[in-house]
């Protein structure tokens, strides 16, 4: 009964006045943040965290916005899906594959209101999924020592190309990237300036808010430019919203299995929510086989993705709040706006923290009813949204990530990285090498070298260390560092031959 | 021929070299722990190296790259965009958010009449809420243009 204790004691929190305008306000943004293409959750979240500052919020009150806002961009991906074909953030890229059929058949309010519902359903199972798993798996994460945060960092990197992404070579290769950056500074451990060529400016390293704002932000504008917005413009024809009750109770059990499906994929360290979309969505094709006609607008085909990403999004809150490894690029974000306001995610938050944790889970629970509301009757003024056009949307969007940083830091060397960084971030993109793993290197590689170097102290420079990870116990080798490390090894390997049997379904073309 | 990621295996590869090269370069400390400075640093280039190595070999298709004059909208774009950095302190906010913003509205859609107005307007529009709604320290044109 202490998981109800707890909660009360976060609804005291969420139902304050202010706290509650504040998850309004961050549904609201976030729905249109993820509903306009060019603008996913991640840089959404990651342009928003100096706003944050300047408005001098507490921890629990900052949090609060920004995962109302992260919860907000998951539902809002789906109305761009859906009616451009064009998904507004990444991990709705599945739901473009039934829903524009549907939309061209004259269904686009259903297949909207449908994938609102069945977000709800995925984000609501997943919040008390967070409240009831995080707890039990911080009393875990009270056993790691260095050696097993090392397992589990390689773990998250070996995990982040997974299914979703299309080369092993380049996934690796953006981990190594972000994690090269990473040590650029001064070294923790002893004090000694590594790789800054004698640059003071990096001396401090690299600010994981200039990489970000540049690789997602920055790069997103480029591309606007090589594509002169040609994308904008729907042809589609929104009619009067009805609740197709029909094609709900229909589709109960393929929201249900997504959400489960969904969560686990957002806890996997590293996989995140568009594997969590990906996943549901071929195992779903899968169980109605031939004649579900998977690809040509049926109500399935819209629910199972969106139950499936926002159940993940919510997943990746667990790794990220009790073991500092977050599932995803957006929670890679949130977890850099903790440590920014000098919390420590891990098992301590759920011992010191209290408030800020409670607060958030009975927050986000406040947030999935207001989204609800502001996504099935209130749709069509997001889809009045979608008519902002990219020439007057993509210079606001590049002005409030530079002027955001130069607030921060005050610095024009930083807003040359956030340059650079955006056309490094096009490079990569272009090249089909995944942008997500670079901004967790840099923002974990520092720590994985930390636990690195901790575990070989221990083990006085033997590297079975990794292994035998209590020194009082020489013969008794760690089983959550092994297990750890053997998954680590698999999750790099399998994807190579899943590959081959689970081919990405291609999006219609009109 | 598939000729950009064996470019792009080959240049992973020499910035691996000289990542190492550097990362032997750090001054080792007096104390230091077993594992010291250098050796994470190394690992990861070398990592990185055979990651370039895989591209040089089985490189992917040929991504689409952009035509010659979408090219130098990109060039043209990244170099405002440093010049906007340098210009904000010494020429305020207001001008050089207006020129930037209306130099990449023309570039995503030419239109210039309403390429102005949406540089006007965000400029105006940016100022008003960080200075008065999120109370950063902004200056609205050059300091010394007032005396």
């Amino acid at each position: 009964m202490e998981i109800l204790q707890n909660l009360q004691l976060g609804f005291s929190i969420a139902l304050s006045p202010w706290t509650l305008m504040l998850a309004v306000a961050g549904c609201f943004i976030g729905t249109i943040v993820g509903a306009l293409p060019g603008l996913g959750p991640s840089n959404g979240v990651a342009i928003m965290i100096p706003l944050t500052f300047s408005l001098s919020l507490d921890a629990t009150s900052s949090l609060v916005l920004l995962t109302s806002i992260y919860y907000g961009a998951m539902y809002g991906g789906r109305i761009s899906s859906i009616l451009l074909n064009i998904p507004g953030d990444e991990p709705a890229m599945m739901t473009t594959l039934d829903g524009y059929p549907m939309a061209k058949a004259g269904r686009a309010a259903d297949a909207l209101v449908i994938s609102g519902v069945a977000s709800f359903v995925g984000a609501l199972l997943a919040t008390i999924g967070l409240a009831i798993l995080a707890p039990a798996l911080s009393r875990i994460a009270f056993e790691f020592g260095p050696g097993e945060y090392f397992a589990l960092y390689l773990l998250a990197f070996c995990t982040l190309g997974g299914v979703a992404s299309n080369n092993q070579a380049k996934a690796a290769f953006a981990s190594c990237l972000g994690i090269a950056i990473a040590m650029v500074g001064l070294d923790p451990n002893s004090g000694t300036p590594r790789l800054t060529g004698s640059n003071l400016h990096l001396y401090d390293g690299v600010d994981f808010l200039v990489a970000i704002v540049g690789l997602f932000a920055v790069s997103e504008v480029f591309f606007f430019i090589e594509s002169h917005g040609k994308s904008g413009a729907s042809n589609v024809k929104l009619g009067k919203v009805r609740i197709p009750w029909r094609d709900i109770f229909e589709v109960r059990w393929v929201m249900l299995r997504s959400s489960i499906l969904g969560f686990i994929c957002g806890v996997l360290p590293g996989a995140g929510a568009s594997l969590g979309s990906f996943m549901t969505y071929v195992t779903e094709k899968g169980i109605a086989g031939e004649k579900g006609g998977f690809g040509t607008g049926v109500p399935k085909g819209v629910a199972a993705p969106e139950a499936g990403n926002n159940a993940a999004a919510g997943g990746a809150l667990v790794p990220m709040l009790t073991l500092g490894v977050p599932g995803s690029g957006t929670t890679a974000v949130l977890l850099a706006v903790l440590v920014t306001l000098n919390i420590t995610p891990g098992p301590m938050l759920f011992v010191e923290e209290k408030e800020v944790v409670w607060g958030l889970i009975a927050s986000l629970l406040i947030a999935n009813f207001v989204l609800l509301a502001m996504n099935v009757p209130m749709v069509k003024v997001f889809v009045k949204i979608l008519e902002v056009p990219p020439a007057a949307l993509m210079p606001a969007v590049t002005m409030i990530s530079m002027v955001g940083i130069f607030s921060l830091t005050g610095s024009y060397f930083d807003l040359i990285l956030v340059v650079a960084f955006g056309v490094l971030g096009y490079v990569l993109r272009k090249m089909d090498i995944p942008t997500v793993p670079v901004i967790l290197g840099i923002l974990l590689g520092g720590k994985m070298e930390k636990s690195l170097r901790d575990a070989m102290v221990l083990s006085d420079g033997s590297a079975w260390g990794l292994i035998y990870t209590r020194p009082s116990e020489p013969t008794n080798p760690s089983m959550i560092a092994s297990g750890l490390l053997i998954a680590a090894v698999l999750g790099f390997i399998a994807p190579m031959f899943l590959r081959r049997i689970l081919r990405k379904p291609q999006r219609v073309s009109d | 021929m598939r000729i950009s990621d064996r470019i792009f295996g080959a240049v992973v590869i020499l910035g691996s070299f000289i990542y190492v090269m550097a990362a032997q370069g750090i001054a080792k400390p007096f104390f230091a722990d077993p594992l010291g400075p250098q050796a994470f640093p190394i690992g990861v280039g070398i990592v990185a190296a055979i990651c370039g190595l895989v591209m040089v070999f089985s490189p992917d298709e040929e991504p689409d790259w952009p035509e010659m004059r979408s090219f130098l909208s990109i060039v043209g774009s990244t170099i405002l965009l440093i010049a906007y950095a340098y210009s904000l302190k010494p020429m305020g906010f207001l001008v050089p958010t207006a020129i930037a913003s209306a130099v990449i509205s023309y570039q995503i859609t030419p239109a210039p009449m309403r390429a102005v107005i949406y540089g006007l307007g965000i400029s105006v529009g940016l100022f008003v809420l960080f200075k008065f709604a999120l109370g950063l320290s902004l200056f609205a044109f050059p300091r010394d243009f007032f005396g």
